[in-house]
């Protein structure tokens, strides 16, 4: 813990404050800068939103009703290295979305909406991605998987065990 | 009709088709620098105008009709706000777009930029689309380099920006006023009309919000002129003086129970047995089609027997449902239940619904609880009765509400009850016979409202 009680570092400033000349007021910025710090810190704690207004000239109470509304942004612990959605919305149900979506919670050992305990990955439902041609679809981070099966899924997880950020290679 | 040759979709594909030396040896933002050499604002105003061109975002509002709102001869800033929020269920050909061609998107987004005199464009995008957003940040990258944004474009006395915004996984961001209100960085409630955007909109200034396939067929437009736009479609009703008809190209899109899931292109009007049979492949596993959602979850349900109806703006509408909505056709086989469609749908719109007006809030969890517990094998024919009326009475058109989420909530139930009632009924009788004597008469002095309540909880 830095001794200054300051959470956003100077290169995340300076990435918010990129955005300013792309809108014509302030407020515009947070959505964006929500964004920026969830991506760096895995969720936006209180002290990041009282930072975020002030770089903004808001309240935090401004900045805390528009986070708030969106399911998307974490709150209290970080979320984990990779951001795991499985569609559950009709086009992906029909075709056994909803079932894989529960035998990916079974592998990982977290329900939607947690985080598998060695923090490698979170998992939650999505309506809808957009990918209904590819259905049943999971976006893993930023790669689409569609037209997904129970071997699929195993290969995911097996991957993550392997790949980059798993606590395996972080040695 | 000649034979037709897809537009939308004709550079999707090949090789490179997402970069700007692809677009232009196929013939790209020709269109724009000959109208920055010879055309006035006005000039493609006019054009869009006279192709008849109605939005492909799901309400298919006049596209000439609304620029035409937008105040003469303000002193600017002109926002034009590119709606690629995408979310209603089904609905994916903005991606195909956006991934596969962006800067037919862009160039879209330019000559419209230019038509309504807008200096600013910002794309709204989907969180959930990081390729489109990849794909777009590095087409706008290459226009600029081009010439083709900034400032003085081509020489012109014509400037502009486009900035990208990301959502955050909220379909109520697709709403026209949603979207500007989280562009402003607050919540995304809807807000009230009037005014409308193109009036006071982002920023309170005026404001033009178009879905992402309307603007790339603005760019065939003025490459092709109104005429060739109008040589395809259904004309309009000449008994109707308010049809403006459906004319031009659509993307259609097919998923669910299909062989062959997918975007395909097809002049406004395509039957929908032929985007199911013809180009979907028929449905899966030799089955039989029970119900086809004809445009995103939204629009309700069509049954088996109805896939002759045409899906042109008109269509859907004269059998039964929404509208065309977003042309996004989920089919459900023999095997699939009623009552996993309506809790799946009911489920999807309780999420999303923003909780402003009361009747939405509350009318699409009442109706998902009542749908769960029919689903659980405790429903009672009642619960038919009840979500009717739910049905009924949330949305706009009843008007109760702010926005048009809450209509699209409800024509699945209305639309799931009235043509699918008897299936309801034997699965209620079936798995729950005794039903009927679940519920106690409420007490004599129960307060309004009450009654109601009790027998939904039950
Ligand atoms: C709940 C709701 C969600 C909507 N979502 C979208 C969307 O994701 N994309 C879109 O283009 N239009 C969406 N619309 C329609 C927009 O409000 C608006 O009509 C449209 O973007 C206008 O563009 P167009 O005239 O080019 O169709 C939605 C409407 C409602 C009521
Ligand atoms: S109708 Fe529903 S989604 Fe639309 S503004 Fe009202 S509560 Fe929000
Ligand atoms: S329903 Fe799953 S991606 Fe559309």
């Amino acid at each position: 813990m830095p001794a200054t009680q300051t959470i956003l570092t100077d290169e995340l400033r300076e990435a918010i404050r990129a955005h300013f000349p792309k809108y014509p007021t302030r407020r515009a910025v947070v959505l964006p800068a929500l964004h920026l710090v969830e991506e760096r810190l895995g969720c936006v704690p209180p002290l990041a939103v009282v930072e975020i207004a002030g770089l903004l000239d808001l309240h935090p109470a401004e900045v805390h009703d528009t986070l708030s509304f969106y399911g998307f942004f974490k709150q209290d612990k970080p979320r984990g290295r990779l951001r795991v959605w499985v569609c559950r919305s009709l086009a992906c149900a029909c075709r056994g979305g909803e079932d894989l979506l529960e035998y990916l919670c079974e592998r990982l050992a977290v329900r939607p909406g947690e985080t598998a305990e060695d923090g490698a990955v979170s998992l939650e439902f999505a309506e809808c991605l957009g990918a209904c041609d590819l259905a049943p679809a999971m976006l893993a981070g930023d790669e689409l998987i569609g037209n997904l099966t129970r071997e699929k899924i195993d290969a995911f997880v097996a991957g993550l065990r392997r790949g980059p950020g798993s606590p395996e290679s972080a040695e | 009709m000649a034979e037709f040759e897809p537009v939308l979709l004709a550079n999707v594909g090949k090789e490179n088709s997402h970069t700007l030396a692809a677009y232009e040896a196929a013939g790209g933002y020709r269109a724009l620098r000959q109208v920055l050499r010879e055309k006035a604002p006005g000039d493609i105003l006019n054009l869009v105008r006279a192709s008849n061109l109605r939005g492909r975002g799901g309400a298919g509002f006049p596209t000439g009709l609304k620029w035409s709102f937008l105040p003469e001869g303000h002193p600017g800033p002109i926002y034009l706000c590119v709606n690629a929020d995408e979310s209603e269920p089904g609905t994916f050909c903005n991606r195909v777009l956006m991934e596969n061609d962006p800067h037919q998107v862009l160039e879209g987004t330019i000559l419209s930029s230019y038509a309504t005199r807008a200096s600013v464009a910002y794309i709204y995008l989907r969180y959930e689309y990081p390729k489109s957003l990849r794909r777009l940040e590095r087409a706008i990258a290459e226009c600029r380099e081009a010439g083709y944004l900034g400032r003085n474009i081509l020489g012109s006395t014509f400037s502009l920006e486009i900035t990208i915004h990301r959502g955050a996984a909220a379909y109520i961001c697709g709403e026209e006023t949603g979207l500007i209100e989280s562009l402003e960085g607050r919540r995304a409630w809807p807000r009230i009309k009037p005014p409308f955007p193109a009036v006071e909109g982002l920023f309170r200034k005026p404001t033009v919000v178009n879905n992402v396939e309307t603007l790339a067929c603005v760019t065939h437009i003025v490459a092709r002129g109104a005429d060739w736009f109008k040589s395809m479609g259904t004309p309009a009703d000449p008994h109707n003086p308010r049809d403006p008809g459906s004319y031009g190209p659509k993307l259609y899109q097919a998923s669910g129970h299909v062989n062959r899931p997918g975007v395909y292109e097809a002049p406004l009007g395509l039957p929908c047995r032929e985007l199911i049979d013809g180009f979907a492949g028929g449905v899966w596993k030799g089955r039989k089609a029970k119900a086809v959602v004809p445009g995103g979850l939204s629009t309700g349900l069509l049954r088996g027997d109805e896939l002759d109806t045409k899906l042109d703006f008109d269509g859907p509408i004269r059998a039964g449902c929404l509208g065309l909505g977003t042309a996004g056709a989920i089919v459900l086989d023999e095997n699939y239940p009623i009552i996993d469609f309506l809790h799946n749908s009911c489920r999807f719109f309780a999420h999303e619904s923003c909780g402003q007006c009361t009747p939405c809030r509350e009318g699409t969890q009442w109706a998902l609880e009542l749908v769960s517990r029919i689903k659980a094998g405790r429903g009672r024919l009642r619960d038919l009765e009840l979500l009717a009326e739910i049905g009924e009475t949330i949305g706009i058109i009843p008007g109760t509400t702010i926005c048009g989420l809450a209509d699209g909530a409800a024509w699945p139930i209305k639309t799931a009850i009235k043509k699918f009632r008897d299936e309801l009924e034997d699965m209620i009788k079936r798995t729950n016979p005794t039903g009927y004597g679940q519920v106690e008469p409420p007490p004599a002095d129960s307060r309004v409202g009450l009654p109601r309540a009790r027998a939904v909880v039950r």
